[in-house]
Parts: C-alpha cells; structure tokens; sequence
C-alpha cells in the first residue's frame, strides 16, 4: 500500500519537475525574444532622426544618414521580387495543376525545399562566378540576381500550397462550361489562392530584405549615392555590418538604427502575411 | 472568367474550330512556360553546384585531399587547408543543436500540453517571428550586448569553477574575450530554436488523440504520455527537424562572422576565437587577391555545400516520411 503510495507521489513529482521545465523552457524563448527586441528598439531609437532617411552614409567620424543604403537595398530587393516571382509562381503552378502527380513535380519538390534552406552565402557564391567573375566587377545586377535566387524557393512552395488547398470542384467546374485550362488555372485557381501567393510573395520579401551574406561579394557596397545598375550599390544589412563592426561610435550608432528599420519592416511583413491567410503552416 | 466570355464573343464570326486551336496554343504556351521554370529549379540547384566545382578547381589540383586534413591558412605563402573552418563549423553547430533541441522540444510541449488555450496562438506566433528575424540582427546583438554580457559575468564565473578540474579546465581555458566558439554557439542555439520547435509542434500536433487519450486513460501523467506515447510516435518528423536546424546552423553566415573572432587556428577551449567555413568566405573573400586564395575560399564554400546538402536531403526525406504517414 504504501509503496504503491510512493510511487504514485514520484510519478507526481517527477511529471511536475518535467512539465515546470517545459514552462521554463518556453519563458526562455519569449524572454529571449523581448531581450533582443529590447536592445534593438533601446539602442536603434536614440538614432532614430530625419537625417537617417536624408543623407547619405557618412565617412568614418562624421554624422551622417543612411540614404543610399535605404535605396539600395529598396531597389535590388524590387528587381529580386519582380524577376523571382513569376519564375517560383510558374514552377509552383505546374507542380500544383498540369505536373500534380509527375515525377519531375516529386524532384522538384525535393529539390526546392533543399534551396528554401541552403546557406544564402553559397547562393552568393553562385552569382560571383555566374555573374561577377565573366562581368569583372561587382554590381547592383549580380546582387538582384542573388535575392532573386532565395525568393525562388519560398514562392515556389508557397504557390505550390496554397494551389493545392483549392478544391478540385471548382476547377471542374471551369473545364465543364468550356474553358481550356490555362484559363481555367488563371481565372479560377489563381483567383482562389490569391492571398496565399501574395503571402509567399510578402514572406519572400522579409526574408531577402534582411539577407546580408548573398550581397557581401555581389554588390559589394558602396560609400555614395549610386542608381547606376551596373556599378557596386549599399545596401542596408551590408552597411550595417561594415558599421557595426568598425571602431567609430556614429556608425555603430547609424548600424543599430540600420538594424531596427530592418527588423520592423521584415516583422511588419510577417504579420502582414499571417494575417492574410490566418494559420499558416510554414517550414 | 471575363477571358472566357470575351474570347467567346470576338470568336463570334470566327469558325469554332480556330477558336479551340488557339485555346490549345496558348495552353500549350503556358504550360511549357510552367514546365520550364520547374526545370529551372532544378537548373538553379545544378548550376551551384557546377559553378562551385569550378571555382575551386584550381585549390583543389593542387592541395588535393590534404585540403580536408590542413590546419595551415596562410594567404603570404598561399598555403591554404581547411581543417580550422571545418571544426568551428562542426563544434558550433553541434554545441548549438545539443542546446536548442531540448529546449524545443520543451517548447513544444508546453504549447501542445500546457499553455492556455488562449495563449497558445499567440506565444507560437511570437516563437516563430524569431525565425523571421535576419541574422545580422543576431550577430549585431551578440557583439554588442550578448559577448560583453558574457565576457564580463558568465565566461570568468565558469573559468573560476572549472579551473581545477582536469579535462574540462582546458576546455573552458580563458582568457574570457567574449566572442569564440561558444559565444557563437550559443547565437546559433538562438537562431536555430525556433525552427526546431515549429517543427515539433506541428509533428506532435500528428499525433492522433486517440493515443493520448488512451494512455491518459490508464492513468499516465502528462510527462509519461509525452515520453511514452507522442515522443515515440514522433521520433522521424523530430529528427527530420533536427537536421533541418543543423542544416541553418552549418550554413549560418552573418552571425557567427560578427562573433566567432575569425582565428584560423583549433583551440581546445571554447572561449577561443575560432572561424567557421561561412564567416571566413564573409570576411575573407572581397580581400582574397591572387587566384589560388580566391579558389580555396569556392573550395570551402563548396564542402559547406555537401555537407548541408547531406543533412538537409536526409532531414527533407524523414519529413516526408512523417507527412506521409498522417496523410495515411
């Protein structure tokens, strides 16, 4: 009796000192998330001014802004979209709807979500012996070129999922009144999934705005205020890893007020995109 | 389906048949467009591989298999080995992963057992909105706030406690920089959480009810359904997420490259500044002059590329089986 009492009481005990340790375990989390937040908005804000979105970066030692930068990384980050989008949603669209049960749509698949988590410093890599190398210098294009390759995978997967969650009753519907089925397909099936595409597109678009690695040798950065696409262009993650990592405090300064535009503009995007589907699953 | 009705109606005086000879075209348009930009997927992943075959063509002729197997680094004699970097990225990956999972997995339970229903959403948002943050955000935040923070409380309150204990004193030898292997580590373990836990959550969420409540029913505690009964049956979905964290931690550039310290040395202790194959390529590659140097940091970029291929291959094809097996 009493042993059986006994070890009812461990059991008790060692399910109350497992699931303390969950909770534990998920205040780490949260509080790791305020911390890193915390610092940035602590730090980032004090910088905050109208000549961080006026000027342009500035030379070691003098106060400045982060113009260029800003445009840089707005204008490789539009390029990136507009060239990767219609690519991933094509792909997508054969692996949803004319290829759904072919053995290139299972390789693909495969293939893709290997890209949706290679290291972006390979893809960055790529480009410098695709681009930089045969052009024989850095350029505002390669950089473009490099975001367009990480935006590729996670439009594909997205396109790809969100096409499958249309009910099969309402493209039937389309090929019974008539309509060949590119049609079909952009009228019916595109319609349908429409906000979860746009998701894909919005999650692409934070994930490569923040993307540092793929820019380093592509295009490069560049200290002055440059539209020229041929040319080496700033961009912002790159500027704020040249700053942060320098001994002046006005561009360690500018580099923290650098890293929190980034992380607002890429966790804006987010919950835009969430909150356009609801319950996303997202691997 | 205004494009049905508008090519019906300028098809009016048209005979039907060109009507539907031009609807096949442009089907068959659209749908090579689409077969193409899936083969270009596949293109993409190839050409990575062949362009970076080719850059380190030359670095590879000529150190051979001892590229694999040499400490040295040295750009003035243009010696170059890739021991240094391949150890930082396997000693910082590992440490983060052994980190991280079980604190996701703890993550995990108490969203799927514990949390408050209302609070579930919320707290699983916010865990996954950490993936969505860029790593140089994580590599700015170390250097500036994590390695001081460490430098001056945590690493010297370790050294004190294990310097007489032998074995472990010279893996947790000082000084205390701050930045090193663990400092980066610890970083990686941050980044790399929350997709192990998302993961897991949505494995565990596979779990038919059935089962737990089965075994609820017997009488298990809510540690021994975990343990026995949802652990278990979940056993590939959390491996495959495993691997898929390992996979980022591997190929994680901008912040392990903020504070690994960039030392091409191996160090038994973890307080030493190390490097790791992604931050050499970062800080080395825009500097590197001379072909050969060029080629030894494409060799390195192309050895982080198989072995994140490995792991990511192995970590995609044991999520396959778990999805397989709920779609069942």
């Amino acid at each position: 009796m009493s042993t059986a009492l006994s070890l009812h009481q461990s059991r008790k005990r060692k399910n109350g000192v497992m699931m303390a340790l969950c909770v534990v375990a998920a205040g780490i989390g949260l509080a790791w998330l305020a911390l890193i937040l915390g610092a940035l908005i602590y730090k980032g804000l004090s910088g905050v001014s109208l000549a961080v979105f006026t000027q342009m970066t500035p030379p070691p030692g003098d106060a400045g802004g982060l113009l260029n930068a800003i445009y840089g990384s707005i204008v490789m980050t539009i390029i990136g979209i507009v060239v990767g989008t219609p690519i991933g949603v094509l792909a997508g669209t054969y692996m949803a709807e004319y290829g759904r049960f072919s053995r290139l749509t299972t390789i693909v698949r495969f293939i893709n979500d290997i890209l949706l988590s290679a290291p972006s410093i390979i893809v960055g890599l790529f480009v410098y012996e695709l681009l930089v190398r045969p052009m024989g210098h850095f350029s505002a294009i390669a950089g473009a070129v490099a975001l367009s390759i990480l935006v590729i995978p996670v439009v594909v997967r997205t396109t790809e999922d969100m096409l499958n969650l249309v009910p099969n009753a309402l493209r039937e519907a389309g090929t019974a009144i008539g309509a060949p089925r590119w049609v079909v397909i952009r009228s019916v099936a595109y319609r349908a999934a429409m906000s979860g595409i746009v998701t894909g597109i919005l999650l692409a678009i934070a994930r490569i705005s923040g993307e540092t690695a793929p820019l380093l040798f592509t295009a490069l950065n560049n200290q002055f205020w440059s539209s020229n696409l041929n040319a080496p262009m700033a961009s912002l993650p790159v500027t704020i890893f040249q700053f942060a990592l320098s001994p002046y405090e006005e561009w360690q300064q500018l580099a923290w007020t650098g890293a929190l535009i980034i992380t607002l503009t890429v966790l804006g995007l987010s919950i835009i995109a969430r909150s356009l589907t609801g319950r996303r699953e997202d691997r | 389906m205004s494009a049905v009705s508008e090519a019906v109606t300028t098809s009016a005086m048209r005979t039907r048949e060109a009507t539907v000879r031009r609807f096949a075209l442009t089907d068959t348009i659209f749908r090579s467009a689409t077969r193409l930009s899936a083969i270009l997927v596949l293109v993409l992943l190839g050409g990575v591989a062949i362009s970076l075959f080719a850059g380190s063509w030359q670095a590879l002729s000529k150190f051979g298999f001892s590229f694999l197997t040499t400490e040295a680094w040295n750009p003035v004699t243009e010696n170059f080995g890739a021991l240094a970097p391949i150890y930082g990225t396997l000693v910082t990956s590992a440490i983060a992963i052994l980190i991280a999972v079980p604190i996701g997995i703890g993550i995990a339970v108490f969203l799927t057992e514990l949390c408050p229903r209302p609070l579930r959403r919320p707290i699983g948002i916010a865990v996954e909105l950490l993936a969505g943050i860029p790593s140089i955000i994580y590599g700015i935040w170390g250097l500036f706030v994590f390695a001081p923070f460490l430098q001056t409380t945590i690493q010297p309150f370790i050294i004190w406690v294990f310097k007489g204990i032998p074995g472990l004193n010279s893996l947790f030898a000082g000084p205390p920089y701050g930045i090193g292997l663990l400092t980066s580590s610890l970083i990686l373990a941050i980044m790399v959480l929350p997709f192990i836990t998302s993961i897991t959550k949505d494995v565990f969420d596979t779990v038919p009810a059935v089962l737990k409540e089965s075994a609820y029913g017997i009488g298990c505690t809510t540690w021994e359904v975990t343990r026995r009964v949802v652990i278990p049956y979940t056993r590939v979905g959390i491996m495959g997420g495993v691997m898929l964290g390992l996979g980022r931690a591997l190929g994680e550039t901008m912040a392990v490259t903020f504070v690994i310290g960039n030392a091409h040395r191996i160090s038994a202790s973890l307080f030493a500044p190390g490097t790791t194959i992604s931050a050499t390529i970062a800080n080395e590659f825009t500097e590197a002059d001379g072909e050969l140097y060029t080629s030894s940091l494409v060799a390195l970029g192309l050895i982080l590329f198989i072995i994140t291929f490995i792991i990511l291959a192995i970590a995609r094809y044991m999520l396959l089986r778990i999805d397989r097996r709920a779609g069942a």
